[in-house]
């Protein structure tokens, strides 16, 4: 028996009807197409498809669509405003905090909270909040290094920063 | 990978999620989904019918009434971990909260679908048991405590009775305020800030100077699987201690038997005793003594292997307490 859910999902309200059985990642990717989201481990260990629900990031593989119904969701789709990439995104790609980009997704959604609830994090703490993210190519390096960086950038130019906390907000249901 | 199909229904009170769990036989009730959603997909569990009980906010609380703390069942690990309150009341819930698996588990996890999953390794079981916690269930007939030492019956088996849902879990605040001794060791332990509220001695972190040691003090130490984070092995301890003497101890260990067990024989080793390094490691050499129940053993840690980790964990829990950091 389906179920009726409405999640809105980066920014947009989406309404559907799934299977209870039908896991957010899959809803995501499969349903609305947004494939940035990955699916590498699949029992919540790898944190490749890490999304944030109302704000909390979350594992997408171990959440159905239908806990969501209700819910905003942002994916890594829903990072960029006006064609400008979000600075934790720009800090991955200029320390190269990538290499195949698989958990690049996943990681780049944790670091938005994680700066979010902690702006000027030690570099421990940055290990310490990548808990739930593997990356098998950097060794997490320059994973790291991009996030001690988002953080400058966000730090020295807060309107950005606020702009795309208000955006998770104004989703927030 | 999906999990089998299941009919599925959202719970708009607790009262409401009894009666669906009435009227459905073979229901699961579904909180943060952290634990039943794993095993259905891997075919460990089959319910027909899932009752979502995530939206009922009644459930997310924390409180401190005098010398106890209530948390509502549906209390995130995070909330858990983030709470003034519970720092201020026993520091020693937050720490473990703050080490439950990773932020986004922590985010989703709660400590009711914690328990009622009763794991017998789990953090939540360990700790609950040391602190002599207690749970409170509700049914169609109105709601009941169980203590935790009654709690759990075996390995995933608990006495919610099949049509009772667990509502909060009521935990005594700790008389003293352990603070944050900067001690890096990865048990459990986060980077929050030291709160030197109400207690009045130093630790000596040199790892002499026992002998200011008043109070009562709670740790945890646990070994973990390296990847999901699950715990293997835990020890929690909770020592009230004066002139660094030890008055008396609690001690519970988890994934060993099992449930979740007081280590008896541990906290009568203790109990009279200088909390030494050397007392502390006679004393935990007790552990296996009177836990009776056959040690238990899995793909991650055979049961030889949980003998010898087991006393390490407590032993590094009681150096803990006492501001001694282990090797
Ligand atoms: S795919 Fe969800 S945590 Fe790995
Ligand atoms: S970049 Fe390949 S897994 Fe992280």
């Amino acid at each position: 028996m389906k179920v009726p859910i409405k999640v809105t999902v980066n920014g947009k309200v989406c309404e559907s009807e799934v299977e209870p059985r039908t896991l957010l990642v899959h809803f995501l990717r499969e349903e609305l197409g947004l494939t940035g989201t990955k699916i590498g481990c699949d029992t919540s260990q790898c944190g490749a498809c890490v999304v944030r629900l109302d704000g909390a990031t979350v594992k997408s593989c171990t959440c159905l669509a239908v806990q969501a119904d209700g819910m905003a969701v942002t994916t890594i789709e829903g990072l960029a405003q006006n064609g400008n990439l979000h600075p934790v995104q720009e800090a991955f790609w200029d320390n190269h905090g990538l290499q195949c980009g698989y958990c690049t997704a996943g990681m780049i959604m944790t670091v938005t909270e994680l700066l979010q609830r902690n702006p000027h994090p030690s570099a421990d703490e940055v290990r310490a909040g990548l808990e739930g993210n593997i990356c098998r190519c950097t060794g997490y390096h320059n994973i790291v290094k991009a996030t001690l960086a988002a953080a400058e950038t966000m730090a020295a130019a807060p309107a950005s920063t606020t702009a795309t906390t208000e955006a998770t907000e104004a989703t927030g249901g | 990978m999906y999990t089998p199909e299941f009919d599925y229904h959202k719970a708009g009170s607790v009262a409401e999620a009894i009666a669906l769990l009435i009227s459905h036989d073979d229901a699961r009730l579904l909180a943060g989904g952290h634990s039943l959603l794993p095993l259905m997909r891997l075919r460990l569990a089959r319910p027909s019918t899932l009752i979502d009980i995530g939206g009922l906010g009644d459930l997310k609380s924390i409180s401190v009434h005098g010398d106890a703390i209530r948390i509502g069942a549906l209390t995130t690990h995070g909330e858990i971990a983030a709470s003034h309150d519970v720092r201020h009341a026993n520091s020693l819930l937050a720490e473990v909260a703050g080490g439950i698996g990773d932020p986004q588990v922590r985010n989703r996890g709660t400590i009711g679908g914690n328990i009622a999953h009763a794991d017998p390794a789990s953090d939540w079981g360990t700790v609950l048991t040391a602190l002599e916690a207690s749970v409170e269930v509700q049914g169609a007939n109105g709601s009941r405590t169980v203590a935790i030492g009654d709690f759990f019956q075996g390995p995933f088996a608990t006495a919610v009775g099949e049509n009772e849902i667990i509502t909060a879990v009521t935990v005594p605040t700790l008389t003293h305020h352990e603070h944050d001794t900067g001690h890096g060791h990865g048990h459990g332990h986060d980077e929050h800030g030291h709160d030197d509220h109400g207690h009045g001695h130093e630790h000596d972190h040199g790892g002499g100077g026992l002998a200011a040691l008043h109070g009562e003090v709670g740790e945890y130490a646990k070994m973990s699987h390296p990847a999901s984070f699950y715990p293997v092995v835990g020890g929690a301890v909770i020592v009230n201690v004066e002139n660094s003497r030890c008055v008396s101890a609690r001690v519970a260990v988890g994934g060993l038997v099992p449930t979740p067990v007081r280590a008896r024989a541990v906290e009568a080793a203790l109990t009279g005793q200088e909390l030494t390094a050397d007392n502390i490691a006679a004393a935990v050499n007790h552990l296996a003594d009177d836990l009776g129940a056959a040690i238990i053993g899995d793909v991650f840690a055979s049961a030889e292997y949980r003998r010898v980790v087991a006393p390490v964990e407590v032993k590094h829990a009681l150096f803990h307490a006492i501001g001694l950091a282990h090797h």
